[in-house]
């Protein structure tokens, strides 16, 4: 079987501090990290690996230095790694890194992908689904509990108040929450192998059969107009024991009450 | 000079910092107070590969360089001195003697257990009348056919009773002197071999010391180590890279005292004002920090030594003598600025100041170094 988990280099925003005068992020000196979604992504990989015998490639897109986490990846017992990575791809909002992404695995074989579910620096969850779109495979997002079964993948798929029991056959894409399981530690000399013996694939924009227009800034259509914390809204009003009709009638009166209708 | 790690000893080091914080300091005070075996760190040392850091692959090691396998002990021993002392014991003291002068059947039977640690090794060449003049030995060693028979008893001996194997030194030939001690790879079964009483120390509560009995034990011939007569010179160069070892924790007691004592007088207010708003704790503070960087300088620069040169002796003896001393002063300096608090079993600094004592004496004591270094500089 063989597996590609796809992880992204991000800062550790436990170590973010706010520059107290501009209220903006200080990014220096932070030290980067594999996202906590896609290292417990990694894990449930390297788990399969070991009890039902796998290849594990982990591959990412993003700057040169996004090299140390693969690097890393590798010292937890990753097999291969791809770092896909071109000025072209530079600016990618959801849309064209999942097309980019999509565009890379589309080179290598794969029975299962996984993604977590989101970054801590972006936080929109959107890229694993979309890879999935992009290569008309199925997806089964915040994965808690993982099943191969021959052809097949069972599982618990964890929401706020219920789990869903999902099962697909492979291919397919699973996106990975942080709360699947405590990743293992590298090993010294997984390290000196990952750094020493193992190389990194690098992918560019050449070895990709994209459009221009469909990568990098050129290809993203979200415009950020601005990033900010959403305050809590306060707790909704629960009305049971209707019938549908009055149901429905106490929603219209509700909407046109705030003039929404 | 390059002063840099390299990515890789970079990423070790996180990897080391970040397992000591999670996996080890838990534990740390428990073990201590407890006075037991960090079994746990034990468990997890082997799971994780840290126990053949600096080891050929061949042999199971994970086939790093010396400098990251040092620096691994400096983090575990930031947190818990007492686990560093078992890492320290088993891979300096109990595993390399074996690759460097074990035969290609001792290398194949030994090294691959003792480095992906299915076997924890020791040391033993303390005796009760052979401390620093270790060439005193008592504990004899006689051929009889196709077995020596080893009579005598060893003490202080770190990871006694938990150890799978020890390297044993005794005394084949007398009229000799120094050149009559051999070498013995004694595993924990052999007949005649049992380990004595415990002692109970000032610090490092959690390692186990213990006394070696040798009661006709009987030690096949295949595992002398090296010639008969060399056990001297096993000893010393063995004692070189424990030496070093031993520096790597005192400098990891030194720092994880004074990360402590940085939190400390951040937060403890007297007249109105944190403690670190003193000029004295700001100068203690400048002191100490300093005197850890240097102490580190010389650390890893023995530790460069010991992979690239034939002779790391006295580069071994300058580090643990300055890293020994550094690491008790700053402790004492550290639990000072504690107060009253810094006395007690409250906070580290109590169980760090009492751990620091002990790479004063242990692999040689500070006067031992002393005698090395100038040894040299005299002749």
């Amino acid at each position: 079987m063989n597996i590609v988990v796809c992880i992204k280099q991000v800062p550790n925003t436990n170590e973010v501090k706010l520059d107290p005068k501009t209220g903006t992020l200080i990014r220096e000196g932070v030290p980067s990290i594999i996202n906590p979604d896609d290292k417990a992504g990694l894990e449930a990989a390297l788990r399969l690996k070991d009890t039902n015998g796998a290849h594990v490639t982990v591959l990412s897109m993003g700057p040169p230095q996004a090299e140390t986490a693969l690097r890393e990846a590798l010292a937890m017992g990753a097999d291969d790694a791809i770092l896909v990575t071109d000025r072209a791809f530079g600016g990618a909002d959801t849309w064209a890194t999942a097309h980019t992404i999509a565009a890379a695995l589309k080179t290598i074989p794969y029975d299962l992908i996984i993604t977590g579910r989101q970054a801590i620096d972006g936080d929109t969850a959107q890229v694993g689904p979309q890879i999935a779109e992009n290569l008309h495979i199925p997806n089964i997002s915040y994965a808690e509990e993982i099943k191969v079964e021959g052809d097949y993948i069972t599982v618990k798929r964890q929401f706020e108040d219920r789990y869903h029991i999902v099962k697909a056959k492979m291919p397919c894409l699973i996106t990975a929450l942080s709360e699947l399981n405590e990743p293992r530690y590298m090993t010294p000399g997984g390290i000196f192998d990952a750094y020493r013996e193992k190389k990194i694939k690098i992918v560019t924009r050449k070895d990709l059969d994209v459009k221009d227009g469909d990568i990098g800034l050129k290809g993203s259509p979200t415009r950020v107009i601005k990033t900010f914390t959403k305050s809590p809204k306060a707790a909704g009003t629960l009305v049971s024991n209707l019938d549908p009709q009055e149901a429905a009638d106490y929603m219209l009166e509700k909407l046109q009450e705030k003039f929404i209708i | 000079m390059d002063f840099t790690l390299s990515k890789e000893q970079e990423m070790a080091r996180t990897l080391f910092r970040d397992f000591a914080e999670k996996e080890v300091k838990p534990l740390a005070q428990e073990i201590d107070e407890e006075e037991r075996f960090p079994t746990e760190a034990l468990e997890k040392f082997r799971k994780y590969k840290f126990m053949g850091i600096p080891y050929p692959k061949e042999y199971g090691g994970a086939g790093c360089d010396m400098l990251t396998y040092e620096m691994c002990i400096e983090e575990m021993a930031k947190v818990c001195a007492t686990t560093s002392t078992m890492l320290s014991a088993h891979t300096s003291l109990g595993t390399w003697p074996i690759l460097k002068y074990g035969t290609p059947e001792q290398k194949a039977k030994y090294l691959p257990k003792l480095c992906t640690g299915e076997y924890l090794g020791a040391f033993a060449l303390t005796e009760p009348n052979a401390g620093t003049d270790s060439s005193a030995q008592q504990t004899k060693a006689v051929l009889d056919g196709d077995h020596y028979v080893l009579n005598g008893n060893k003490i202080f001996i770190t990871n006694a009773g938990y150890a799978d194997t020890y390297i044993v030194f005794a005394m084949t030939d007398k009229s000799k002197g120094n050149h009559g001690i051999s070498a013995f790879i004694v595993e924990k079964n052999f007949p005649g071999f049992s380990v004595g009483k415990k002692e109970k120390k000032m610090g490092i509560h959690g390692s186990s010391t213990c006394e070696l009995i040798f009661e006709n034990c009987i030690v096949p011939k295949e595992n002398l180590l090296g010639q008969e007569g060399k056990g001297f010179v096993i000893a010393m160069t063995t004692l070189d890279g424990g030496r070093i070892g031993v520096a790597a924790q005192a400098v990891g007691i030194a720092e994880g005292a004074l990360e402590e004592t940085i939190k400390y007088v951040r937060e403890r207010k007297q007249f109105g004002r944190p403690l670190s708003k003193f000029q004295n704790t700001q100068f203690e503070i400048a002191d100490m920090m300093t005197k850890v960087k240097a102490a580190q300088l010389l650390l890893y620069r023995a530790a460069k030594a010991k992979e690239t040169q034939k002779s790391c002796t006295q580069e071994a003896a300058m580090a643990k003598l300055y890293c020994a001393s550094t690491a008790m002063d700053v402790t004492t300096r550290c639990v000072q600025l504690h107060g009253g608090y810094g006395y007690t079993r409250e906070y580290p600094v109590e169980r760090m100041m009492r751990d620091a004592k002990i790479t004063e004496i242990y692999e040689g004591t500070s006067e031992v170094q002393k005698m090395v270094i100038s040894k040299a500089a005299l002749k």
